[in-house]
């Protein structure tokens, strides 16, 4: 095990290492000449050259992208043009409650996608089956940013069920004031026991969840029915029915627990995946995290947040796929030795 | 040995029709996709208001509900959206086609030469891919459809380099569990060149999970395309791109839900066709793998 983990963290170093130099490419090199957008379009030569050893492209190429390196490390992710903040503060604000958006949805997507898949499997090549497949299909055929548009035309609109815009209702800001900790609503009211807000930041989590949950869901559903129908085939199931368990044990309690091992194995693709899918939702549902500051970015040319926010995902991504090999390794010895 | 690889083929080939009959799922997919593609080839056939598709407007006959004239309605500047949503078959599939024939024709080759070589030249590539795989495809598209600027072009160069790396790590598996076998090895005892071996015998191996990827990728790069639109960094107007479209019917979706609604039901009819064929070949195929995405 200590040998998976030394070799599966230089690994993640050497990815981190890559992400980086990624990013600086797309930060320095593509834009053209920077050092011409920073001085402006009527920069005189002496201007230009003042531009160019101030923002240290004056130095060697490899110069810089130690520069930048260590302006990473050190926590000078950049100053963001349409915030006037410091990217890295930005982030930090934005970035939990995208993740407890998406933590909800996955959530959501396991509640759902697991039982639809197990449905499917069971009465394979049947009608629940036939239904279970064409829920999945359009789960990860959905286009997010249009499911949003319509459940709020539905639940807000129509049926003035649900809440559409924002976290919690601001109403509640004279009467219960929130200490923010986490900057996640849902823990932050749960932790100091405020339950006016709990309530109404869980009524305003459920439409951005369901839609963050549908890609994943369909994901789920379709691994669980593909990998429970080829361990069922396999001989423990054989040997589990010989010995007379009814059906019912046999899918649940011997086949769904291997079967589920590739759905773990995903996890973090798919957290990464629905990260990104907040760039399109939360624009919409008026969420204040990272997908809404991606897409002020956008609008804005933005390109220190922009690559901020490039960066802080790509190494959400190395992190949660880190953890998931590591839980796999832990619970399977096979993959220790690979 | 030839031979062998010939028989193989034409089992697979005898195959498909076979696992697919019965599966109404996968031919109903199979369905849509050909109306799709007919309905891109004769688009001007087909659309009342061709010229719509275009530059034309008609802004008295803004936001018209659907109608026996307008079957979609009309959208903010008075075309008709019927047709457009013909035309942005096109753009579609144009895209999708692009986007992917460049991820493959880039990431196959880097997958085979890694799987079949081995040893430092697969470590190189495969950390390669590593990394950009680190990038969730909407995420790189993103940076650099918002570094190179907004077009469609750009955005088709965006996904291809987003898009590569699993070609490259699916060829790579095929290539590697190939290179080991003894035919591979007789090959090389008896002198082909390292050139001919792969051209011959570790291709062909790799071509049918790559197509049923690329039909499988399909319906998620008209999604990215569509949600790259939708965030303005993709087609402009008066392209009849569906993203597009959706995002401007967001701004009046409450009092004229047609401008929106039309668009985001054929990106999610294209995207479901693609998928359902794309599950029943890889399912008629090799029913033992599991694919993301």
């Amino acid at each position: 095990m200590a040998r998976f983990l030394i070799r599966r963290t230089l690994l993640g170093l050497l990815v981190v290492a890559g992400v980086l130099a990624l990013t600086f490419l797309i930060a320095r090199v593509v834009p053209g000449d920077p050092a011409a957008s920073w001085a402006g379009p009527h920069a005189s030569p002496q201007q230009l050259a003042k531009a160019r050893s101030a923002l240290g492209l004056d130095k060697s190429a490899p110069a810089q992208i130690v520069d930048y390196f260590s302006g990473i490390v050190s926590g000078d992710w950049g100053t963001s043009i349409h915030t006037r903040r410091p990217v890295l503060d930005d982030l930090g604000t934005r970035l939990p409650p995208s993740i407890q958006l998406v933590v909800a949805g996955l959530i959501l997507a396991l509640v759902i996608g697991i039982p639809l898949g197990i449905v499917s499997a069971v009465w394979r090549g049947r009608l629940p089956d036939f239904f279970g497949r064409i829920v999945a299909v359009a789960g990860v055929s959905m286009p997010v940013f249009w499911l949003a548009l319509l459940l709020q035309l539905l639940f807000f609109q129509r049926l003035h069920l649900l809440p559409v815009a924002g976290q919690y209702d601001p109403g509640l800001d004279d009467t219960n004031p929130l200490t923010t900790i986490t900057n996640m609503t849902v823990v932050d009211a749960a932790i100091t026991g405020n339950f006016a807000v709990l309530g109404s930041a869980l009524e305003h989590l459920v439409l951005p969840a369901v839609v963050i949950a549908a890609y994943p869901a369909g994901l789920v559903a379709r691994m669980v029915r593909g990998s429970l129908l080829e361990t069922m085939g396999e001989t423990h199931i054989r040997m589990v029915r010989a010995l007379g368990f009814p059906e019912w044990q046999v899918y649940l309690r011997f086949a769904l627990k291997p079967a589920l091992n590739p759905v773990i194995s995903i996890l973090g693709l798919v957290f990464a995946y629905s990260l990104t899918n907040t760039f399109l939702v939360e624009a919409i549902f008026n969420w204040p995290g990272i997908g809404s500051y991606a897409a002020d970015s956008v609008q804005s040319l933005d390109t220190p947040s922009i690559v901020g926010v490039a960066l802080v995902v790509a190494l959400l991504y190395v992190a949660a796929n880190f953890i998931v090999d590591v839980v796999q390794a832990s619970l399977d010895p096979r993959i220790r030795l690979r | 040995m030839t031979d062998v690889a010939t028989a193989v083929t034409t089992r697979r080939r005898l195959l498909v029709p076979e696992a697919l009959r019965g599966n109404y799922l996968v031919l109903g997919g199979g369905l849509v996709l050909l109306c799709l593609v007919l309905v891109a080839v004769f688009a001007p056939l087909l659309a009342p208001f061709p010229e719509d598709a275009a530059n034309a407007t008609h802004a008295a006959n803004g936001l018209q509900p659907p109608s026996s004239a307008h079957w979609f309605g009309t959208d903010q500047v008075g075309r008709d959206i019927f047709s457009r949503v013909l035309y942005g078959t096109r753009v579609s599939l144009e895209i999708s086609a692009l986007v992917l024939i460049a991820a493959v024709a880039v990431g196959v080759p880097l997958g085979v030469a890694a799987g079949y070589f081995g040893g430092f030249i697969d470590d190189v590539i495969m950390r390669v891919t590593d990394v950009f795989l680190a990038f969730p495809a909407l995420l790189l598209a993103l940076a650099l459809a918002a570094v190179l600027g907004a077009s469609a072009e750009n955005a088709t160069l965006a996904l291809a380099i987003t898009w590569w790396p699993w070609y490259a790590r699916l060829a790579r598996g095929q290539a590697a569990s190939v290179a080991g076998r003894q035919y591979i090895e007789s090959a090389r005892a008896l002198g082909l060149s390292n050139f001919r071996i792969i051209g011959r015998h570790v291709l062909p191996n790799s071509l049918t999970p790559v197509l049923v990827q690329m039909s499988l990728d399909a319906g998620g790069v008209i999604i990215t395309v569509a949600g790259l639109s939708f965030l303005g960094l993709g087609a402009q107007d008066p392209t009849p791109e569906w993203g597009l479209m959706v995002a401007h019917g967001q701004a009046f979706f409450t009092t004229h839900w047609w401008v929106a609604t039309f668009p985001g039901v054929a990106i999610l009819l294209a995207a479901m066709a693609f998928n359902l064929v794309g599950d029943g070949l890889r399912e008629a195929l090799d029913p033992k793998r599991v694919i993301f995405r």
